[in-house]
């Protein structure tokens, strides 16, 4: 496996940023209602975590020690005002569903983290691939929340009503308390299987 | 009056921000192991949140709706609450050295968190006065510091419990919110 393959495939299990780092909570759980939202919002994420994984890879030996973490807010900060405006003009009714969640793609704890930890100290490609994977991983987790979380409060899976009409929804999935338990309990699992097969 | 103390209530217990806004969870994650770290957080939290949501509303209002450029709030605002932040750790350091050391290593660790962002937002886009967004972020921290210190508490008991093994650590943290999460929802006939 070649260094730039491992770079990709890192984000998606090993270091998967929902999963093994617990990073990115606060979207994770508010937006995973419906899948639908989780892919949007899993989207969102990765294009911005790609551009600015890029663009500070670019720069990283320009930018000066000091002012290193306001730079990277502004970059990102841009990429997320691109997004916010594109899905307000393309995209209204997920813009809509995801709410206040969209600027705060801003604070989220995987784009920063990996700006730091990676993209500051490594070459464009790398980044690129380091950005590409983790949100893969990001989107996958959202969507695994996303559809257990939709198809217990809701009998659906991307509004496609899949438990028939006699099932009662199970309302507290889809409420916060749920989203809680409903990770929790994932990160418990994810666990478990990682133990088993030590990957 | 009344307005103001149904917002207090409703932001501190009915849509308290951690548990029924999901903002700040990184954090609350993080901090809660000791209730002595908890208090400390959430005092700064108090503290910053509030500074910041007056500055970006003034901000909000006197440049941004001015000159008609509502798009840049995202990356003024970051700037402004970063900013801020360094600003309060710079004074603190040079005028109460103690509080400096008390608050310690969370001040700067404050700019990422959603709560910050999230309120300054959010009080720009209920569209209050200054003295609603005032009592808003007030309300806010308040509820973010009141989840963090009894989930601080909770924590520490469960450290003492017989947990299984796959649900150590952060697993059972997220069961344990939602549980307090599920409580909080007893709040929710306060306001109407």
């Amino acid at each position: 496996m070649t260094p730039l393959f491992n770079d990709l495939v890192n984000g998606i299990w090993k270091e998967n940023p929902i999963f093994r780092l617990v990073l990115g909570m606060c979207s994770t759980l508010a937006i995973t209602t419906q899948a639908k939202n989780a892919i949007g919002m899993g989207l969102a994420v990765t294009f911005v975590l790609v551009c600015s994984n890029l663009l500070i890879s670019a720069l990283r030996n320009i930018i000066p020690d000091k002012v290193r973490l306001a730079c990277f807010i502004v970059v990102v900060a841009t990429f997320v005002t691109i997004v916010d405006l594109v899905m307000a003009g393309f995209f209204f009714e997920l813009h809509k569903a995801m709410g206040i969640f969209i600027p705060l793609i801003v604070v989220n704890c995987i784009i920063l983290g990996r700006a730091e930890a990676f993209a500051s100290k490594n070459p464009i490609l790398n980044s690129l691939m380091d950005g590409v994977g983790m949100g893969i991983g990001y989107t996958l987790a959202l969507l695994t929340v996303g559809c257990i979380r939709e198809l217990l409060g809701n009998g659906s899976i991307f509004g496609l009503s899949l438990l028939g009409p006699r099932y009662i929804p199970f309302l507290l999935a889809i409420l916060p308390p749920g989203a809680f338990i409903a990770l929790g309990l994932l990160l418990g699992l994810m666990n478990k299987v990682n133990k088993k097969f030590a990957f | 009056m009344q307005k103001i103390l149904l917002m207090i209530i409703s932001t501190v217990l009915v849509n308290n921000f951690v548990l029924a806004k999901f903002l700040g969870i990184c954090p609350f994650l993080g901090v809660s192991r000791k209730t002595e770290t908890a208090v400390g957080m959430g005092l700064s939290v108090i503290f910053v949140v509030t500074l910041s949501t007056a500055l970006t509303w003034l901000v909000q209002t006197l440049v941004l709706d001015r000159f008609n450029i509502q798009y840049m709030q995202t990356i003024v605002f970051i700037l402004v609450i970063a900013g801020l932040v360094q600003f309060v750790e710079m004074v603190l350091q040079k005028t109460s050295p103690g509080l400096h050391q008390a608050l310690g290593i969370y001040l700067p660790l404050i700019t990422t968190n959603c709560v910050v962002l999230g309120v300054a937002v959010l009080a720009v886009q209920n569209e209050y006065t200054f003295t609603e967004s005032l009592v808003y972020s007030l309300g806010a921290s308040i509820g973010f510091a009141l989840a963090l210190v009894l989930f601080a508490g909770l924590r520490e008991r469960l450290s003492l419990a017989d947990i299984p093994e796959s649900l150590e650590g952060t697993a059972i943290a997220l069961v344990t919110t939602g549980l307090l999460a599920l409580a909080f929802m007893g709040f929710t006939g306060l306001v109407k």
